[in-house]
């Protein structure tokens, strides 16, 4: 320790012979340099202090305190690499690995940005502890010191609230995809449920689904339950309509139930042509017609029994 | 380029391979309307499952064949239209309506087997 410390007091000498000059970009990287040394040096003592203040104000709660520890020795070096070399690419992507571990434990935004601040709190004590005595060296440092540390806070939020953001998108992804699922109940016959409003996006993908699960599944017939569908406006309902034709060219055929007295009104009223359209009233009849154009019957176990006796 | 049309049992079948000129469909339509009586064939498959695109020529010489060899005494059937091309067809408002489609051959071949069954009766 005391061999390290030894150059670098001539150069806190010089500082302050210097410390009246306009601070220049070249003050400004050795100022930085010599805090990072500091900060090397006083690592574990720093380290502990800030993992004790996370710990005090009942931040990450949801880590152990060794997980805690680990996570803010990292953090810690690589605040102290992003003051040396002013570049904060690693630092981000760390920050993004750290979000993806940490958001499915249900870590807070204001949890992470805590954290950094506290750091950047217990960094700046050590500072005003180590240069009490001199006022204006301590001034240039805090200048060199703070806009890297507002950056390196600034960098680890938008990284946390990025990856947030990304995983919000994935799964509305994974709920759109599973909005409009077709599901294959007997041979060559699929259903497809369909709940909530329909809108150009979940249409779109309506009919993407459905032609490539009559593909897939080599469906004949396709059962579109909409009893709860709310609502539908004239687009959808043309859409619709094409989605059924559509399906016809594919050789299939599509049969619609569950129309709502409203929304049957409403095709009624914008005169969508329901000619080519088969409807029933609900999704029991649509399957028993489905069936039925498929050549199956069902019929109870008991009859069988009798029958053939 | 001409399109092969095989004979399999009562069926002419026209595999159409590559993507075809007027031309080319004007001649498979003379073809297919020959074809059915020399061969007293009951049903016509044309397979476009080759095709990424069905314009509005395409979509009404195929029509015109199926009502040329319907009065020749053959049903045809359109199969493997892609599903992409099925609704770009739609949204352009050519839907071949009154002309029998299936998913593909065997789906194509099932339906003209079923057709038979019903009238059975030949030209």
């Amino acid at each position: 320790m005391a061999t390290k410390q030894t150059p670098l007091m001539p150069r806190e000498e010089e500082l302050i012979s210097s410390s009246t000059a306009e601070p220049t970009l070249e003050s400004t990287t050795a100022l930085l340099r010599e805090l990072v040394s500091i900060l090397r040096e006083n690592r574990t003592e720093l380290r502990q202090e800030w993992a004790r203040r996370i710990t005090e104000s009942r931040l990450l709660t949801a880590m152990t305190r060794e997980e805690v520890f680990a996570e803010a020795t990292t953090v810690y070096d690589n605040y102290v690499a992003v003051l040396e070399t002013g570049s904060v690419e690693a630092l981000q992507n760390y920050a993004r690995d750290l979000s993806e571990r940490i958001i499915p434990r249900g870590v807070e935004t204001q949890e992470v940005l805590g954290v950094v601040l506290l750091l950047r709190d217990v960094l700046a004590r050590a500072l005003f502890k180590k240069y009490q005595l001199n006022f204006d060296l301590l001034n240039q440092v805090l200048d060199a010191y703070e806009p890297a540390a507002n950056r390196i806070a600034n960098t680890v939020a938008v990284g946390f609230v990025q990856e947030r953001e990304r995983i919000i998108r994935q799964q509305q992804e994974a709920i759109r995809e599973l909005s409009t699922p077709v599901l294959r109940v007997r041979e060559r016959l699929l259903i497809l449920p369909i709940i909530g409003l329909i809108d150009q996006q979940r249409a779109r993908q309506l009919t993407e689904q459905l032609l490539r699960g009559i593909r897939e599944n080599r469906g004949k017939v396709a059962v579109m339950d909409i009893t709860g569908v709310p609502a539908i406006d004239s687009p959808i309902a043309n859409r619709l309509v094409q989605t059924v034709e559509a399906a016809r060219l594919l050789g299939a055929t599509v049969i619609v139930t569950g129309l709502s007295p409203e929304i049957a009104q409403t095709l009624v009223t914008i005169g969508v042509e329901l000619g080519k359209m088969n409807t029933v009233g609900d999704l029991q009849g649509g399957i028993e017609l489905a069936e039925r154009l498929l050549g199956y019957k069902v019929v109870p176990v008991e009859d069988v029994a009798s029958r053939s006796r | 380029m001409d399109v092969p049309i095989l004979k399999q049992s009562r069926y002419l079948i026209a595999s159409i391979q590559s993507a075809l000129s007027d031309e080319d469909l004007l001649r498979l339509r003379d073809a297919l309307a020959d074809l059915v009586g020399r061969h007293r064939a009951r049903g016509v498959i044309i397979d476009v499952t080759a095709l990424d695109v069905l314009d509005s020529f395409a979509t009404r010489t195929l029509r015109a064949i199926a009502y040329t060899t319907k009065l020749r005494g053959a049903e045809t059937v359109i199969v493997g239209i892609q599903p992409d091309v099925a609704f770009a067809m739609v949204q352009l408002g050519l839907t071949l309506e009154d002309v029998p489609t299936s998913l593909d051959l065997e789906e194509g071949l099932a339906f003209l087997d079923q057709q038979l069954e019903e009238s059975p009766a030949g030209p």
